[in-house]
Formats: structure tokens, sequence, C-alpha cells
């Protein structure tokens, strides 16, 4: 039988990953913790096999992460036998920043943007994998897999290289560096397909289980730990809630749902109605606002 | 209920991939028809919907309607301009089928985006408005689908509800388009009258073309047999990567991109030639007896041969080769103009070497399809010509594999890609030019003279003092016993230049023929002055590849205004009334060396004082 969507998907994020390995000097690998991270790390497993992945996966941990989140990562880590960075903007970290004092948007940009390239300089990692995909919305459909940054970590939508057929230009002056989607073209069904097909372990927090949230601003946000201001009075509700993407907690909106497998997951997936960055709060900026947080070196 | 899902999902992974491109000019709808597959296929959702309703009365052109190209159009340049400006890739789905489509722009300066959509696209949707029926942009990127061999085509004629559905508008271009295409390559030509506005013929079969009898374009989409290309190529493997795992593993890794081949089979590398058997094949990560096209693989081989990325694992009955010198089509992608001679990179799949274009045979006017002399490529031109590269790479010609006959143009500078280009077929005049090998080589003739040899290029405005350095430098060099020769930028235009004028690619000839006379120099032991304007910093590099190590580049810098003031020839006086042209400083550029290896500020030292100051470095690099 000839092969499939997802033949032919794995086949070229495999293509993408081993392109980096021949050509990058000081490669390494954006992991989110989401599912999208877990599929690619899957990928550059396989891209590997029966080596292990030679270069280190790099965490930018804005520290307001779900716990949840780093307990998963950390045992992936461990069990996989992997080559782990934490970046943590210390700076950032003294000074207080945090999405409840500061505002989504100082939050996001201070720990995770700023972190990013602070970890970016301080590494000089010249190759970055990222697991963006192209359907995630308008501003990504054009990125290119092979995305070129100035050594400002700027990203300039009308400078970008052409990419034809599947040869990939790599090519950079010192101090500049190129980010790799080596999943732009799978959709989210792909990803979950994918999930599904090969058994990929993913961060519990994508099932639903009776979890603890108080609703802010029309969302209901997971009170994951002790730095949430609860009003005068409030208790959090205990509801069977799951997530859709991942991030900060404070950021992050729960859907309700009783989808505790992967099956039942995909099938609220098919007759969802709300697409899956809803539950991203930065996402509600305004119209542009992806576009614009790219070109501040935002992934 | 989970059983359903569950075979929903079997039934969901076993779909085929299709990419497509979608093309026409401006108007034609593009961004509309594609918002309306994607709203079709139910891939928009709520939200997404409630988005759109409100940005479609903002900025929308329907009026009270939803403005399906919103969902299209992602950067906000191009949603204030309302066009689109770069190529856009979009996924739907339907039970059968799983699409990517590259939404392109059909803007005529934005050719260079068509072809990045079309290079991996098996299906071409061509919109037509059936108001206007064919314009030039049509037959434009007619050609250039074609010439990145996209077999099958779709044309849609759009708009059909403005022109009463009438059968005869559709008819006509129909036919027009029949006739125009007749000298392409297009295996299967598909026409279909739609209305991506109203919905008509997208989904279903509308009631408003009663006439039509054919399939509607989603059930084109779905049914479009793309894989009628050609009988199956004999097995090749790019090699990608190299994964050595432990002393007795050594896999080579990489996409395959023709043919297929099993456990146990004979396998040629090449350029080596080396012939091996297939010991093990990796399908990702899973073991497999065979593997075939477009398979992500690690092979290990049962002899232990050298092989590195670069080199191509394939059968034994495979045509491609080593290649040096080859003729392309090129099509140029950048601002800056395409000039024979100029040094780029040309990357293939798994390799590259720097290399130039030789001889620019002629452009195809895309309007006309008819050859034109020229002397350069601009933006969006596509020309034919023959490239000479640097190092022998493997490559087969396109017609043959998309794969091994197509490549990339990398700017030396600047790292953008400015080009791309289609192998047609190798030139063989390489391999009866050979080296001559000399007993008395360049070292034993410089030893005799007790230097090195080494070229001293000097670059500079005109004024700026280079030949006057120059001369008082021969000369302390001489008074030191040294064997020299001064190479003068005037002398030489008035004898083996003299066929050269100022144009761009004149002076890049210049340049290349001063480049190897040096380089002759150089090899006969001499301490070689070279005095030029050379206002390029892509022609001084030409310069510096050919001599590696041995080229020193003194730049004698001076403000233009004080180059001017001297004005020794009164050339500037000239260029300024405008009796010269393409006169460096004035009509033309000078781009100063970025790490010139001795940079000289004529205008705060004397003459004298500078030739000081590179006997100073000869010595201090034991030139002297």
């Amino acid at each position: 039988m000839s092969q499939t969507h997802l033949d032919l998907l794995e086949a070229e994020s495999i293509h993408i990953i081993r392109e980096v390995m021949a050509t990058a000097e000081n490669p390494a690998m954006l992991y989110s913790v989401g599912k999208d991270s877990a599929v690619m790390l899957h990928l550059a497993m396989k891209a590997f096999y029966p080596n292990k992945i030679s270069f280190p996966l790099m965490h930018v941990d804005t520290t307001w992460k779900f716990k949840e989140m780093i307990q998963f990562r950390d045992k992936i880590v461990s069990d996989l036998d992997l080559d782990l960075i934490v970046h943590i903007n210390e700076d950032g970290v003294k000074k207080g920043v945090g999405p409840f004092t500061h505002g989504s948007t100082i939050h996001t940009d201070v720990m995770k943007t700023q972190a990013l390239k602070e970890a970016l300089d301080k590494y000089s990692f010249d190759v970055v994998f990222g697991g963006a995909r192209r359907d995630e919305e308008k501003s990504r459909a054009k990125e290119r897999i092979f995305s070129f940054r100035t050594d400002k970590h700027q990203w300039d939508p009308k400078n970008q290289r052409p990419e034809l057929w599947n040869i990939y230009n790599v090519k950079k002056h010192k101090g500049e560096s190129i980010r790799v989607f080596p999943l732009s073209n799978w959709t989210e069904l792909d990803v979950w397909q994918y999930i599904y097909k090969e058994s990929i372990p993913i961060v519990p927090l994508y099932f639903s289980e009776k979890r603890p949230v108080v609703k802010r601003d029309g969302v209901f946000i997971l009170v994951d730990d002790d730095r949430f201001p609860l009003d005068k009075g409030e208790t959090p509700m205990l509801m069977d809630v799951r997530f859709r993407t991942l991030g900060c907690y404070p950021l992050t909106g729960a859907v309700e749902s009783t989808a505790k497998t992967l099956l039942d997951i995909i099938q609220e997936m098919l007759i969802s109605i709300t697409s899956e960055r809803e539950g991203r709060i930065i996402d509600f900026d305004n119209l542009e606002s992806m576009e614009k947080k790219k070109q501040g070196g935002y992934f | 209920m989970s059983a359903d899902v569950e075979k929903y999902l079997i039934d969901q992974e076993n779909k085929e991939l299709l990419r497509f491109i979608t093309c026409g000019s401006v108007d034609d709808g593009k961004s509309t028809l594609i918002g309306r597959l994607l709203y079709e296929s139910q891939l928009i959702f709520d939200d997404q919907l409630s988005e759109l309703k409100s940005t479609s009365k903002k900025v929308g052109t329907q009026g009270d309607e939803i403005d399906f190209a919103l969902l299209v159009d992602g950067l906000s340049a191009e949603m204030e301009q309302g066009i689109t400006i770069d190529v856009a890739y979009r996924f739907f789905s339907t039970d059968k089928r799983k699409f990517i489509v590259a939404d392109t722009p059909g803007h005529e300066q934005y050719t260079r985006n068509m072809a990045t959509g079309a290079s991996t696209a098996d299906v071409a949707i061509l919109l037509v408005d059936a108001r206007t029926g064919l314009l030039p942009q049509t037959c434009r990127h007619s050609f250039i689908v074609n010439m990145l061999g996209v077999k099958n085509i779709c044309l849609a004629i759009n708009k059909m509800d403005l022109v009463d559905y009438s059968q005869q508008v559709y008819d006509q271009i129909l036919n027009e388009y029949l006739e125009f295409s007749a000298d392409l390559n297009f295996k299967r030509i598909v026409s279909i009258p739609i209305s991506a506005l109203k919905g008509d013929n997208i989904i279903s079969i509308s009631n408003n073309t009663d006439w039509y009898s054919g399939e509607s374009l989603i059930q084109y989409l779905e049914n479009v047999n793309f894989n009628i290309d050609d009988e199956p190529q004999p097995f090749a493997l790019p090699v990608q990567w190299v994964n050595r795992f432990s002393h007795d593993f050594r896999g080579f890794c990489g996409l395959v991109s023709e043919g297929s081949i099993s456990e146990g089979d004979e396998v040629i590398v090449k350029p080596s030639n080396k012939r091996s058997e297939i010991k093990k094949i990796l399908v990702s990560d899973k073991y497999s007896s065979n593997c075939s096209i477009g398979e992500s693989v690690t092979i290990e081989l049962a002899d232990e041969i050298d092989v590195s990325r670069g080199d191509i694992i394939c059968h034994k009955d495979s045509s491609c080769d080593s290649v040096q010198q080859f003729q392309g089509k090129l099509l140029w992608m950048d601002d800056e103009k395409m000039v024979p001679g100029r040094p780029y990179i040309f990357r293939f799949g798994v390799d590259e070497s720097s290399g130039s274009v030789s001889r620019l045979r002629h452009r195809i006017n895309i309007n006309t399809f008819a050859d034109e002399a020229c002397n350069d490529l601009e933006l969006n031109e596509i020309g034919i010509a023959n490239i000479a590269l640097d190092k022998k790479i493997i490559m087969e010609p396109y017609t043959k594999s998309k794969t091994l006959g197509s490549f990339i143009i990398i700017d030396k500078m600047t790292n953008n890609t400015v080009g791309m280009g289609l192998v047609n077929f190798a030139l063989r005049r390489d391999d009866n030019v050979y080296w001559h090998k000399m007993d008395i080589n360049r070292n034993s003739r410089s030893e005799s003279k007790n230097q090195k040899s080494v070229v001293l290029w000097f670059t500079g405005l005109s004024g700026s003092g280079k030949s006057t350095i120059a001369n008082i430098l021969e000369k302390k060099l001489y008074n030191l016993g040294k064997h020299t020769m001064l190479l003068d930028g005037d002398n030489v235009r008035h004898g083996l230049n003299k066929d050269l004028g100022f144009t761009d690619v004149d002076r890049v000839e210049n340049i290349r023929r001063i480049a190897n006379v040096s380089k002759l120099m150089l090899d006969a032991g001499l301490i070689t002055l070279v005095s030029f304007i050379a206002p390029f910093r892509s022609e001084r590099d030409l310069a510096k590849d050919l001599m590696g190590n041995d080229i020193l580049e003194v730049f004698i810098d001076v403000p233009i205004e004080i180059a001017e003031l001297r004005d020794p020839k009164g050339l500037y006086k000239k260029a300024r009334s405008g009796l010269l042209k393409n006169f460096t400083g004035i009509d033309s550029a000078y781009e100063k060396p970025e790490n010139p290896d001795i940079h000289i500020k004529s205008d705060k030292v004397s003459a004298e004082e500078a030739a000081e100051i590179i006997i100073k470095k000869l010595l201090q690099d034991s030139v002297i």
C-alpha cells in the first residue's frame, strides 16, 4: 500500500531533523512539554535510532508552569536519558515578575520571550527546533520550515528566504540563528492521531479529572499553587476539566470535559466548537498579536 | 462510542495526502476559494467563524456577507493592501484525502512565490475570472507550473455567477486555454465552472450549470490520479547524514528520492562507484525488508566502504552522475540581478558547491515563450544557462528526478536564497580538460627567487592613489631584490581587455580575466601587484576564491570628495557632466571591502608612508 499522510508527514519531519543534524554546529530542541513537543521529541528519537538524541532539550521555565508539566518533563528526561537545559530569567524572578502582578503581556515578554533570547545567547545555539505548526494560526501559515532570525533574534516577515522543494538554505552568519519547525505541515488532528498510533506519552493535564478551578474573565483557571490570589471568601470549585493547550497555569483556560482517554479527547476534538488556541489568553490581545510577538522574538 | 472514534481514526490514518497550488491573477478569487474550501470542509471552528464575521464587517469587501478571503490572508501588510504577498500553506481534509494547499500570489512581481508553491505541488488549480478570460498572468503561471513539473492542471473558471453561468463564455475560455497549453507538458487538464463566492460546483454539482457534466472541485481533488508520473526510476538514496552508533554500526540516512530496494540487493555508491549489498533497512525506526520513494530511511551496507553526505547510494541502472558543468534553467528571485561569472553557492539536496554561470544562453519571455538575448537575469526572469561548479555534484535532469535535478542558488555575502534552478543536462567538456601536472611548481619558482609569491590586490576609488602607491611599492621591492609584476587596470584595458566596456557584465568579465592572469603570475612565483577599482565585493571574492590564502586585499580608502578633488585624469568631471556613464562612485556603486588585509587611508598618510606600511606587513607575513 502507498504511504498514508501520516507516513509522509513522519518521513518529512525526520528528513528535516536529520538535515539539521548534518549541517548545524550547535543545535538544541525547544521543549515546551506540550503534546506538540512530545511528538517532535518522538520524531527526533526516530531520526536518531538506534542512537540516542545527541542535542540537548531546552525548556524555558517561566516558574508559572503547571506543576504536573514539570513532573512530567523530569520523568521523560530521566526515562529517555536525555540532556535537559532548564532556563529561567533570574532577573525576572528577582523582580517578582508574574502574571498576577504584572499582567499577561509583561509576564510573557519577560519570563518567556526575553528568557528565550537570554538562553539562546547564553548557549549560542545556532539552530533551534520548535514545535509550531502552520495550521495553528493565520500568521504561522506563511512561516518557513527553516526560519531565519537575525543576531537580535528578530523575525522579518518581508525578508524570509523562499523555500523550494525540500532543499533548505541553512547558511547563516555568526550570531544569526535558524528556528526549525519539523511539524510545520502537521495539523492538530494529525498530532492527536499520531500520539494515538504511536502511544506517545503526554502530560496528564490533557485528560479530564476533578481539579480545583475558579472563573476569571469567563475562563476557568486552575488553582495550581498558593500563589493564586483568591478573592476574599472564595473557594475553588472542584470540576471535571482538562486542558487543550499548556503554558503558564494562570494564563491557560481549562475546558469542562469528561474525556479521560485519548479516544475521548479525539472524539471531543472532532465535535468541538472552539479551536485550539482559544484557551491561550495571550492571543486575545488583538488581531495580529501573534505576528507582532514573532517579530519581537517569541517563538 | 469510542469504537466509532477508533474506526474513524483508522479510516483517517489511511488517507492519502495531496498537495496542490492555487494560482491566478490578483482578483481571480484564490483566497476566497481556499476560504470556501476550509469553510465547507468544516475546519472553521466557531470562534474562528465569529472572529471572521466581525473582521469581515471591519475590513471585508463583501458588505455584510462573510469575506472568505480573510480566513487565509495572514500578514497585516497584505490585509491592508488587499493582496497576498507570500506563500501560505493551508490544511483541510475530506473523508478520502488530506490536502495541503499552497496559496500563492498572482501579482506579477511575486512570480518567485508561485514557483516556491509549485515546487512541492502535485496538482495546480488555475483560477480564471470568467469575465476577463485568460490574462498574461494565467499564461505566465501555467508556464512556471509546467516548468516545475506539475502534470495535473485544474482550470477553475471562477465567478460564473457574474456571467449568468454562460456555457458559451466557459467553452470559449476553455478552448483558448487548451490551444495555449498545447505546447506545455501537462498530462491532464480538467476544467470546472465555479463560483467560489456563491459555492457553485465547489462541493456538489450546481443546478446553475446544468450543461456541465463533470466533477465538482472537491470531487476532482479527491479522485485525481496524481501519481501519473512516468515509469518508476531505479533506486536512489541521497545520503543526508551518517549515523554512527557503535564501531560496527554505520547507518546511511536519507529520504529515498527514486524507486525502491530490498535487503540483499546490490547497490553502487556514487561518486566512488564502489559496489556493495543492502544489509539492513530501517524505515524511520523500524526494520523492514524493503523501502521506497518518499521514505526516510537508514541503510546499512554489507561492506565497509566510505560513504559520506553528498554521496548517492543507488541501483546499478541509475543514470545519476557526478557532474561539474551542466546546462540548467534558472529563475531569479532576488532584487540584485544575476550576473554571469559572479560566484554563488549552488545548493542541491544533500550537497553544494560554489560556482557561477559560465554562459547565459538566453532568457525566456514568459508572455511569448520566445528566447531573448540577455546579459543578466533580473528578479523573476527565467533563463537558460551553462553553470560551472567548483566541484562535482551528483545530479540527474529534472525531468528524470525532481530531487536530484533541482537546486537553489545562495548569495555568498547575504546568504539569501536568490534563485532556483533545474538541471537540463550535463555538459561533458570538463572531463576533457586535464590540469597539466608540472614538475617545476610554484613553490620551486618562488623559492628560487627567495620570496613567497603573493597577489596584492589594490582596490579603491578612482583617484584614491592606488597606482601611485603600487608604483612606489614595486620600486621598493625591486630595490630589495624581489621579483615583481604590476598589473594596472588602465593598461590591461588597452590590451587584453580591450573588448570590454563598463557595464556590470563587462566589469565581471574584466575582473575574471585579471584574476586568472594574476593566478598565472602567482604560479610563476612573482609578487604581483594588481591595481583595479574592482568596485564589487562579489568580484573581489571571485579573485579570493581563485587565489585562496595567497591574496592580500589592500584597501586604499579615501572619501569620495577628496578623490573627486584630486581627479588626476579628469574623469569625475566628465562623469558629473554626464559624458561618462557607469562611473564608480558617481552613478555606479563602490562596495567597500569588509575585512581588508591592509587598510590605508590615503588622505591621512603619504604614498611613500603607505608603501612602507605594506612592506612591513609583507615582512611580518614572511613574504619577503
